[in-house]
């Protein structure tokens, strides 16, 4: 083990002091036999006393009041949030108004191209709400007439699948405002902050599609249509976990009103 | 208290440190921050045991990779800079260079980088950070060394063309 070659990994824990013990000896023997090398190791060095330098005195800087924890608690619970809201509110309404209204009242479509608009649409809302740190939601998980009041608005039972095997646990729903009603999004946020949303509109009558797949560059959507409801799962692109999402999705409408989760 | 927390009060300079270095904006880092904190706060029944840092620090890269790509949407003004080495070295040695060195390296290799360099993680912790296998951390950190070492050589800003 001591003296087996140099790599180059060893080379990068060398200049970050992360090197074994039993291979520091090693190391240097090789560097001192190796200008070069040496020469390249002694510039990362460099470039990170650089860097803590220029940026390490930030972390000596006095905590500014909005980053202080109580006043994050405080915020959290506060007025604010009608602000927000409204703002959101305004929005959604002028930049987004006419998505669902874009290409799919113009001609009759078939079940499938209307998926693919509808995925569309969705994305853009989910890219836009799961932006929205403070304020991604408007009922939360909590409140017990999210369900219901999203079924009402929509005029169809909307359903929230337990997710909890996927790592993604339910933090509410809006209102989205679709050409053909009102259009439910529920979102769900997994540990380390990342979301995925479920859409959920009126669709016409007899319309109906299978899964139809898009992808805008990190967010993938998954849209179909069944029993006149569309639906849209958008979350990172990972095609898998998507497809098992929305095939839980579909399993949660499909059961019984008894076998519910 | 909840645990949570308690620790998160501690590592509040650390995330503003790296942020500052990240999106090298004092108050795009702050907002970067208190978004973090809001969203830990949040969620913290989702933390169950592990590291608290490297949590952090994970939901810190994925807002700011979220605001990146919300900026990419965006018509924007974009500074081209000639990222071919040009002839005569200089270095002045202040903290210019090293950021635009930063400025010029892909998102994920300034990540790794930081993480190594200012935050002082183990390269197992920035593989946990950044979710991806340690052997990518290392390809990383090795691409974003010789980049670096290549531009700060031949140091010579300039803009080529502001668009």
């Amino acid at each position: 083990m001591a003296d087996s070659p140099v790599t180059e990994e060893e080379l990068h824990a060398y200049a970050d002091g992360a090197l074994p013990n039993d291979r520091v000896a090693a190391v240097e023997q090789y560097l001192a036999a190796n200008p070069v090398e040496a020469a390249r190791v002694a510039e990362w060095r460099a470039q990170a006393a650089a860097i803590r330098a220029r940026f390490g005195a930030a972390a000596e800087e006095p905590i500014p009041e909005r980053l202080q924890l109580e006043n994050i608690l405080l915020r959290a619970s506060g007025l604010r949030r009608k602000v927000a809201v409204a703002a959101a509110i305004a929005l959604i309404v002028g930049a987004a108004g006419g998505w669902f209204a874009r290409d799919y009242l113009a001609a009759p479509p078939t079940g499938n191209q209307m998926a693919r608009v509808l995925a569309d649409a969705a994305l853009e809302a989910h890219r836009l709400y799961i932006n929205e740190v403070r304020h991604p939601i408007e009922v939360r998980a909590d409140e017990a007439h999210l369900l219901p009041w999203l079924s009402r608005r929509v005029g169809s039972p909307v359903r929230a699948p337990d997710l909890d095997d996927e790592g993604f646990k339910l933090l509410g729903g809006r209102l989205l405002p679709g050409s053909r009603g009102p259009a439910a999004l529920i979102m769900y946020e997994g540990a380390g902050g990342e979301r995925v949303t479920i859409t959920c509109v009126r669709a016409a009558g007899n319309d109906r599609s299978n899964f139809k797949w898009r992808q805008a560059g990190e967010l993938g959507a998954l849209a179909w249509i069944e029993a006149g409801l569309a639906f849209v799962v958008a979350g990172p692109a990972e095609r898998d976990k998507l497809d098992r999402i929305a095939r839980r999705v579909y399993a949660v409408y499909e059961a019984p009103p008894s076998e519910r989760k | 208290m909840s645990t949570v927390r308690r620790g998160l009060e501690p590592l509040i300079p650390a995330l503003r440190r790296f942020a500052r270095a990240l999106s090298r904006n004092a108050e795009t880092a702050d907002d970067l921050v208190q978004d973090t904190l809001v969203r830990a706060l949040r969620a913290e029944h989702l933390f169950h045991g592990g590291d608290l840092r490297t949590w952090l620090f994970t939901i810190l890269l994925n807002l700011d990779r979220n605001r990146r790509r919300g900026l990419s949407r965006r018509p924007h003004l974009a500074v081209v800079e000639d990222v071919d080495p040009p002839a005569a070295p200089t270095s002045d040695g202040t903290g210019r260079d090293i950021e635009r060195g930063l400025a010029l390296l892909p998102t994920e290799q300034r990540e790794v980088l930081l993480l190594v360099t200012l935050e002082g993680m183990s390269y197992r912790e920035a593989a946990d950070v950044q979710g991806v296998p340690i052997g990518t951390v290392m390809s990383r950190l090795s691409r974003a060394r010789s980049t670096l070492r290549t531009h700060i050589e031949g140091e010579k800003p300039q803009l080529r063309n502001v668009l």
